[in-house]
């Protein structure tokens, strides 16, 4: 007789005689409230093993039992369901739903809809939408899609700008985007209802062509009315907070949040200060700009312990203000006084920005067509239907066909329906309403049947031949915004020890030419316009001709000298990048001895050779 | 050739002559010819690299962006029947690396007139491809109190590729010296140990038994003939062109393997600068990518132009740049700048890596011509 293994929590316990048998009386057991409910069981034919699963960090989710083909909850306990006589804990009570972890699942035939039922059969989902993630199921129609353009419409309105709590007036969050009117979906599914996203929305529902307008709407950018701007659409508020805390630090020094005096080291302008009040804080409602100080400080001495014996701190106190870096502004919205948990006196101050859509911000519709804003067209161009309706949004036709995102198509259709009949449509998956009911109701309404309706053009008031499908639907705003990204530099800051520039937006940095970019310039035999663009860090260097180092310019005699060779030693400017130089320096530190040997001491050796050096290696 | 082609000789390259030669009718007129041949001379060179054109780098550009398309589909296996070829770019990048051993090695193996028809050539095959002491067993039995080890030979498969009994315990005397082997009867080979440690040796010996070589061509695993056309050609798993060089049955001028190595030392540097040239443009044309064929004649001249096979790396031919900064700039930097540290080398800054670092123009393109002047003495001032 061969015994069936048990593992608990994947630790061997024991072994029983007959697994299945075993397996199936303590799936009973839970069933009739004897066992936890979250206690999942798992036979394995293959490996003859029994698995119990007891442990935190499982996901379990709830199925309907099956036995025989029927499903045990029947109408009659969602009658009562309905009527308040049973609760969800009843029904888990009852034995009449459970919840399996994944590896439950594994023995479970699990039937999508009660017409589908076998004998086979062991568990019933809910509803079909269960097999979608939560973002996922509120895509609406999403049975009508490829699987990827679930993820990415989920994905898209995980980044939306929406009404995320509503006690946000009296929150200090980081980074925070807030539509200004945000509204319910016309096109809803039933997870909108059941996880309350009605008080949360994401996005406006806006009226949408599907048209290209003077190719500005190519690739997946849109054309936006500037009429919709005007009136509120996408606008949101954009909230970053200033923290300031008076640290303490040994010795009994501490920050002092006030305005610095101007003997303090690093004083800005006293124009920089001009909003501070006496507590050295910014009144709530100026407008600042970048440079502008928001929080007065100053902090005590570096390495004060050596200067303590001098009695020198008061001098010598260092500014430590915050201030507005360098491409950001905004409006002072509130200014809090509080206390660290240290007990520090802490100063945060949230910064408002509004944010009217413009060129390059980003919106999507909830099925993963986002797209970029590429033309703000004035309302009197926008073109017009014969009823007079102006589309807030022409959405490129070119984004279906290869996406083939039908669900964007439905949802279009069906808005318009919701919005002339003024009710919700529902479009849960699986379950939303059908498109021939749509397509009925609109042609009742006085509407062509398949969506499309006869536009002029908003320029020349000419008729399109083709008929334009046009219709309501649910648009996003995405926290990308250009006014986060937007990024130039001509001149600007140096890194220290290259010379070379700064990188990244918030030190306004270039843009790097790399590698490969160098490659393309060497393939053209673009030879000086190469060396132009690295020109960012050259610098012309003293070279002694006798012994090929660096040699000293003294510029208040204007007189040059060698520190080895002296002063009657031939030296020339040789012009360099500053990294050569600085990898020259390297390996003088690695006690390697990089000689030059210049041009002239080699004359007519070899071509190429305008000002460039020669380098030799020798062992010191 | 005809003489009046003879004159150009020096101006255009023989090949092209001899397909002039070919091509044109066989009589021309004389302005005509003239003619032909001024467009083609001119045409010839404007398809010359122009002095400063960086070839290098555009043939790594030319190269390198496909290569980055090629990733996507990277094992993919093309070939006959059961046999797997690694193509695509683990084998590109194995070419250009210059690799010895490389990871699926293949032969074509053409043969002489009357086997190449047809005639015995199962036969010939099988008798090309390897086997071991293995595959002609059918038991093994130890027995741990003799300290012996009995083997029952396959007849069958002796019989298959026609090798006798004592053949077989004849290359087992020689593979196990020192050891007592002895014919049994019914196909039996009995071999004793002894010894202190008898039969430790016995239990080891019975691996390395079974690996013994005893028939065929060492190297090749797998043959299958294939027809190609109206001729029969052997296709192998495994390579060994220096042993299948020596059958009499193989048309020695055709043979192929695609192991560059093999023929790098057998048939000498401008083999190998061949079938590198072969070995690529049959990944590229796989794939399906379209590159000039001047590129790849480039990297197998950089690849072999020292004398031997140096594949495209710091252990290959970047070793063989002049440059010190050039060869530190690429992998490696201390190693090289403490080596010529050593020996007082001198960097005459002539390519392309050092100028760039040093920020001076680049010497190709527009930063190769220089002005060179002689002032002339008598004008100074």
């Amino acid at each position: 007789m061969i015994m069936t293994e048990v593992f608990l929590n994947n630790k061997y316990v024991g072994k029983v005689t007959n697994g299945r048998e075993f397996v199936d009386s303590l799936r009973n057991q839970r069933r009739s409230n004897k066992l936890p409910l979250s206690l999942n069981l798992y036979y394995n034919e293959d490996t003859n093993q029994a698995f119990i699963e007891t442990c935190s960090g499982r996901v379990i989710r709830p199925l309907i039992i099956v036995k025989n083909g029927k499903a045990l909850l029947t109408e009659t306990h969602i009658e009562k369901l309905n009527k308040g006589e049973l609760k969800w804990t009843d029904l888990v009570e009852q034995g009449l739903v459970e919840y399996l972890d994944t590896t439950e699942e594994e023995s479970a035939l699990v039937a999508l809809r009660e017409s589908e039922l076998t004998p086979d059969h062991t568990h019933l989902e809910i509803s079909p939408i269960d097999i979608f993630g939560l973002t996922s199921s509120l895509v609406p129609f999403g049975n009508y899609n490829q699987g990827v353009r679930l993820t990415q419409g989920s994905k898209n309105q995980k980044q939306a700008v929406g009404f995320y709590a509503a006690n946000y007036f009296s929150r200090m969050d980081m980074d925070v985007n807030l539509l200004c009117y945000p509204q319910k979906p016309i096109v809803t599914t039933i997870t909108n209802e059941l996880t309350k996203m009605d008080a949360h929305p994401t996005g406006q529902n806006v009226v949408v062509a599907v048209m290209s307008y003077q190719g500005y709407n190519m690739q997946d950018a849109i054309v936006i009315n500037k009429g919709s701007i005007e009136r509120g659409f996408g606008r949101s508020t954009y909230f970053r907070p200033v923290i300031s805390e008076e640290l303490r630090y040994s010795g009994g020094l501490t920050d002092e949040i006030g305005i610095p005096d101007k003997d303090v080291k690093g004083y800005r302008t006293e124009h920089d200060y001009r909003f501070l009040e006496d507590d050295g804080m910014i009144y709530p409602e100026a407008v600042v700009a970048e440079g502008d100080v928001i929080i007065g400080k100053t902090s005590p001495p570096r390495f004060l312990s050596s200067l303590e014996e001098y009695n020198l701190a008061q001098t010598s106190r260092r500014e430590s203000s915050m201030a507005l870096k360098h491409g950001e502004n905004g409006i002072v919205d509130q200014v809090l006084l509080t206390e660290s948990e240290e007990g520090n006196k802490l100063v945060q101050v949230r910064l408002r920005e509004q944010r009217v859509p413009e060129i390059g911000d980003k919106f999507t519709s909830r099925h993963g067509q986002k797209g970029v804003i590429s033309l703000v067209v004035p309302e009197a161009d926008i073109p017009f239907t014969s009823s007079g309706i102006k589309p807030d949004i022409l959405f490129s036709p070119h984004g279906i066909p290869s996406r083939m995102t039908v669900s964007h198509l439905l949802e279009l259709i069906s808005g318009k329906v919701g919005a002339l009949s003024g009710r919700y449509i529902d479009g849960t998956t699986f379950e939303g309403e059908k498109e021939e009911d749509l397509r009925a109701e609109l042609l009742a309404n006085g509407f062509r049947e398949n969506g499309t309706e006869t536009l002029y053009n908003g320029i020349t008031g000419a008729m399109y031949t083709a008929k334009i499908y046009i219709g309501n639907m649910y648009y996003i705003k995405l926290k990308h915004m250009v006014a986060n990204k937007i990024h130039s530099r001509a001149r600007g800051p140096i890194q220290l020890l290259t010379r070379q520039p700064t990188e990244g937006r918030a030190k306004e940095g270039g843009l790097r030419l790399g590698e490969m970019e160098k490659d393309t310039f060497v393939a053209h035999g673009a030879s000086l316009l190469l060396k132009e663009r690295f020109d960012s860090d050259k610098t012309e260097v003293p070279i002694c001709e006798g012994c090929g180092l660096v040699a000293i310019h003294d510029a208040r005699k204007n007189s040059y000298f060698c520190p080895t060779c002296g002063d009657n030693v031939e030296i020339s400017n040789i012009e360099m990048s500053y990294a050569f130089k600085l990898l020259l320096d390297e390996f003088k530190s690695l006690t390697l001895y990089p000689k030059l040997k210049l041009k002239s001491q080699i004359a007519g050796k070899t071509r190429q050779q305008a000002e460039a050096p020669q380098k030799e290696g020798v062992e010191e | 050739m005809r003489a009046e082609l003879r004159s150009y000789v020096g101006t255009l390259p023989l090949k092209i002559l001899e397909d002039l030669d070919a091509e044109l009718p066989d009589k021309v007129s004389d302005s005509k010819f003239k003619k032909i041949m001024s467009t083609v001379v001119e045409e010839y060179r404007t398809s010359l690299a122009e002095p400063g054109e960086c070839v290098g780098l555009v043939t790594a550009e030319s190269i390198g962006e496909p290569g980055t398309q090629m990733t996507l589909n990277t094992f993919h296996f093309a070939g006959v029947s059961e046999m797997n070829v690694t193509t695509g770019l683990p084998r590109l990048i194995e070419i250009l690396d210059g690799r010895v051993e490389i990871s699926t090695k293949m032969m074509e193996i053409y043969l002489k007139k009357p086997y190449s028809e047809g005639k015995d050539i199962r036969q010939i095959a099988e008798s090309f491809k390897e086997t071991r002491l293995k595959e002609y067993i059918k038991e093994i039995n130890i027995d741990i109190a003799e300290t012996e080890m009995q083997m029952l030979l396959d007849e069958k498969a002796l019989k298959e590729r026609n090798i006798t009994q004592g053949a077989i315990t004849k290359i087992l005397v020689k593979a196990m010296k020192g050891l007592d082997v002895k014919i049994l009867k019914d196909a039996g080979i009995r071999i004793k140990a002894s010894g202190d440690d008898a039969l430790g040796l016995i239990y080891k010996l019975k691996e390395k038994l079974k690996e013994v070589h005893i028939d065929g061509i060492k190297g090749i695993t797998q043959v299958l003939p294939v027809k190609r056309g109206d001729e029969f050609v052997i296709v192998t798993a495994g390579s060994n062109m220096k042993e299948i060089l020596k059958s009499d049955v193989v048309d020695k001028s055709r043979v192929y393997t695609n192991s560059i190595s093999e023929i790098e030392s057998i048939f000498g540097i401008e083999a190998a600068r061949e079938a590198i040239i072969r070995e690529m443009l049959k990944v590229l044309k796989d794939q399906g990518i379209a590159l000039d064929m001047r590129h790849v004649l480039l990297i197998s001249d950089a690849m072999t132009m020292s004398g031997r096979v140096r594949g495209v790396s710091r252990y290959g031919i970047v070793k063989e740049k002049p440059s010190v900064l050039a060869r530190a700039s690429f992998e490696t930097p201390i190693r090289h700048v403490i080596n010529a540290s050593m020996v007082g080398e001198t960097d005459n800054l002539n390519s392309v890596i050092e100028n760039v670092m040093i920020n001076q123009p680049v010497p190709v393109g527009t930063g190769l011509p220089m002005l060179v002047t002689k002032p002339d003495k008598k004008a100074k001032r």
